[in-house]
């Protein structure tokens, strides 16, 4: 069992992992304001990547709430280096092209599907809540990436061949997402966190349904890559933080 | 009987009646409304780049989350521009190719660089709130569709300038390198806001007869006063620095006398010779190309959907 | 190819239970599923609405501002299907 303390800073590190999945992933998805394929789509992606600023600012202000030190949600964001942050590696890569977009849309939106059903029964009741708001988000969310996919697999020769590139590039990265350290173990045992390893199969059923509809194939191998959650991350996020973090921290302690 | 249509349009047109898509209207009323509201479309979704420049770089997750639903709302905008052009015959497509090509313009303030999160404010404030000014006039425009389209925008935008102006109080009341920054974005932005109005009316090629088409309500320079007298007020609050060294109260008028506006200037941006005219358009062509393999596939898609169910249907 | 290759959508919203869905304008999508997808995203993004509508454009048949007479003013002189036609005594005024 973990003490009080222990549990609490469990908690707090178990936010800010999932608030650096929301923020990195959201930040990708607000690279496409200005450049979607026509303006339904762009007016459509930015409501997902607004989604995903939200959730990211309820688990950091979750997190600055656990810490109780003045930090804010702005200085888990802001202040932090790559090796601090503990976003699943799926969530940096850059945007690439529609194709990889969706396809790594529809890999994340069904593997939250899963993991926020089982995080409304958090014993934590902040994490509970913000899981409750998130999921329905999240179905429609995979209503589109789900069509999306379809559309692209099933659409033209190019579409196909850009989606099938972005499902063999994009699958090492789901590995990780099922795997639990330590510290997630922990928090599952006393009832707060998501037992992600048990939601590999029913995730796999779906996508695999949805990747054969859209004549896609699922590429043969072990091929995986993994680190995320241990702040191991590919060179990707360094220069999205620095983008990110660049006036924060050019005018150190202001207000904006 | 029947009147004589150009007697009964001109007929709706005293009697503040709205003109709408079916009914008959002279030709050059088409033109200059498909011209208007076509340039008003496309300077939404220009407007887009200079705004979305920052999105990545917001320095809060609120300030980020504002930004990024204010550019998707000009989105928004454009889409709702767009749709209400199509009701007068034009297709979209061939408005974006207008776009691209140059036949069609946009609000030349959006060839401005955004060099500062300081200009995220300022555009907020200055830009957006003399677009305000110009659609507020522009909800009672002729032309149905696109009044109800202003009445729409209207009041979206609305948070906009108030957005703007709230992250220029930050700047202003910060730090002294953030005011400096708030004083510069200010600099740059309060003249090329101005001339958003357009040109003197006198000088403007289309104001005389779109006043009298009641397609524009009010005259460049009466808009461009309002928005004048409007700003003072709020760059004192933020305890700025005037731009203009010659504004000045003028009792009898009731209203600010000002500075000359800088012409020249003006026209020089217009005619190509800002800093992001041509990466403007040669971001949108870039974006439009790109997404047309994605375009194409959806339109294959649905036909072998089409196809799949007519064959279940036999 | 061309984005006319979607097709054009007339978008009606019901912005509250119990009132009418309301044009509120028109998008391009490439079928009825994903107009009424875009439609949420794009007019609904302040909470306007509580039902959609999406009705392919072609499919809407309008009539022409030349029928105005024949439709519309013969009712013009039916007064009597009007409630203020009817002038009622004071005290049983309110009905």
């Amino acid at each position: 069992m973990m003490s009080a303390t222990d549990l609490k800073q469990a908690t707090l590190e178990y936010a800010l992992r999932l608030g650096d999945d929301s923020v990195v992933l959201g930040h990708r998805i607000s690279e496409w304001v200005s450049n979607g394929p026509f303006l339904e789509e762009d007016i459509a992606l930015g409501n997902v990547a607004l989604d995903y600023i939200g959730r990211a600012r309820m688990f950091y202000g979750y997190a600055a709430e656990l810490a109780g030190d003045g930090r804010t949600e702005d200085d888990f964001a802001y202040m932090r280096d790559a090796r601090e942050y503990k976003n699943l590696l799926i969530n940096e890569l850059p945007k690439g092209d529609f194709a990889y977009t969706q396809v790594r849309q529809l890999l994340v939106d069904a593997f939250n599907t899963g993991f926020l059903a089982e995080l409304v029964k958090s014993k934590d009741a902040t994490l509970a809540a913000i899981a409750a708001k998130a999921s329905k988000e999240t179905r429609y969310h995979l209503r589109r990436s789900r069509e999306w996919v379809l559309r692209l697999g099933d659409g033209t020769e190019e579409s196909h061949q850009r989606a099938q590139t972005a499902v063999d590039a994009l699958w090492g990265y789901t590995f990780e997402m099922f795997e639990l350290d330590e510290l997630e173990q922990q928090l599952v045992d006393a009832g707060i966190a998501v037992d992600t390893t048990r939601l590999k199969a029913q995730w796999e059923v779906e996508i695999k349904a949805i990747l054969s509809e859209a004549t896609l194939e699922i590429p043969a191998g072990d091929w995986a890559v993994r680190g995320g959650r241990v702040g191991y991350h590919t060179e990707n996020l360094g220069h999205l933080l620095t983008d990110m973090q660049s006036v924060y921290r050019a005018y150190p302690g202001c207000q904006w | 009987m029947s009147m004589d249509p150009e007697k009964n349009f001109m007929r709706k047109i005293e009697a503040e009646e709205k003109i709408e898509p079916k009914d008959w209207m002279p030709d050059a009323y088409r033109k200059n409304l498909i011209r208007q509201i076509q340039q008003h479309a496309h300077s939404e979704v220009i407007g887009m780049q200079p705004e979305g420049n920052w999105i990545t770089r917001a320095p809060s997750l609120r300030r980020k989350a504002v930004l990024l639903s204010k550019v998707q709302d000009e989105a928004g905008h454009g889409l709702y521009l767009y749709s209400s052009a199509e009701t007068l015959g034009i297709s979209r497509a061939e408005m974006i190719e207008a776009l691209q090509t140059g036949a069609a313009k946009y609000a030349s303030i959006f060839n401005y660089p955004t060099q500062t999160w300081g200009d995220i404010g300022a555009i907020g404030w200055l830009v957006d709130g003399a677009a305000i000014v110009n659609q507020v006039s522009l909800q009672r425009t002729s032309y149905g569709p696109y009044a109800r389209g202003m009445i729409r925008i209207c009041k979206e935008e609305s948070f906009h300038q108030r957005q703007g102006y709230e992250l220029m109080i930050a700047l202003a009341h910060g730090s002294a390198e953030q005011k400096k920054m708030a004083q510069d974005s200010l600099n740059r932005f309060y003249w090329p806001a101005l001339m958003m109005f357009g040109p003197h009316d006198s000088e403007s090629a289309h104001s005389a007869k779109s006043m009298e088409w009641k397609i524009k309500r009010e005259t460049n320079d009466d808009l461009r006063q309002k928005f004048i007298d409007q700003t003072v007020p709020q760059i004192e609050y933020l305890g700025l620095e005037h731009p203009d060294k010659e504004l000045k109260w003028n009792e009898e008028r009731g209203h600010y006398d000002h500075g000359d506006l800088d012409w020249d200037e003006f026209y020089n941006v217009i005619n190509g010779n800002g800093h992001c005219n041509r990466q403007r358009i040669e971001h949108h062509v870039k974006a439009h190309e790109e997404g047309a393999w994605v375009r194409d596939a959806i339109t294959a898609y649905n036909e072998k959907k089409s196809a799949k169910k007519s064959r279940h249907a036999a | 190819m061309k984005p006319e290759n979607l097709e054009l959508f007339e978008v009606f919203i019901r912005s509250k239970r119990g009132l009418d869905h309301k044009h509120v304008g028109s998008l391009h999508a490439e079928d009825h599923e994903q107009a009424l997808e875009y439609a949420r995203d794009v007019y609904t993004r302040r909470s306007e609405g509580v039902s959609i509508w999406v009705v392919k454009s072609d499919d809407i048949c309008a009539s022409q501002e030349d029928d105005a007479e024949s439709f519309y003013d013969p009712s013009d002189d039916k007064p009597y299907r009007h409630a203020t036609y009817y002038k009622l005594p004071d005290p049983v005024n309110n009905m």
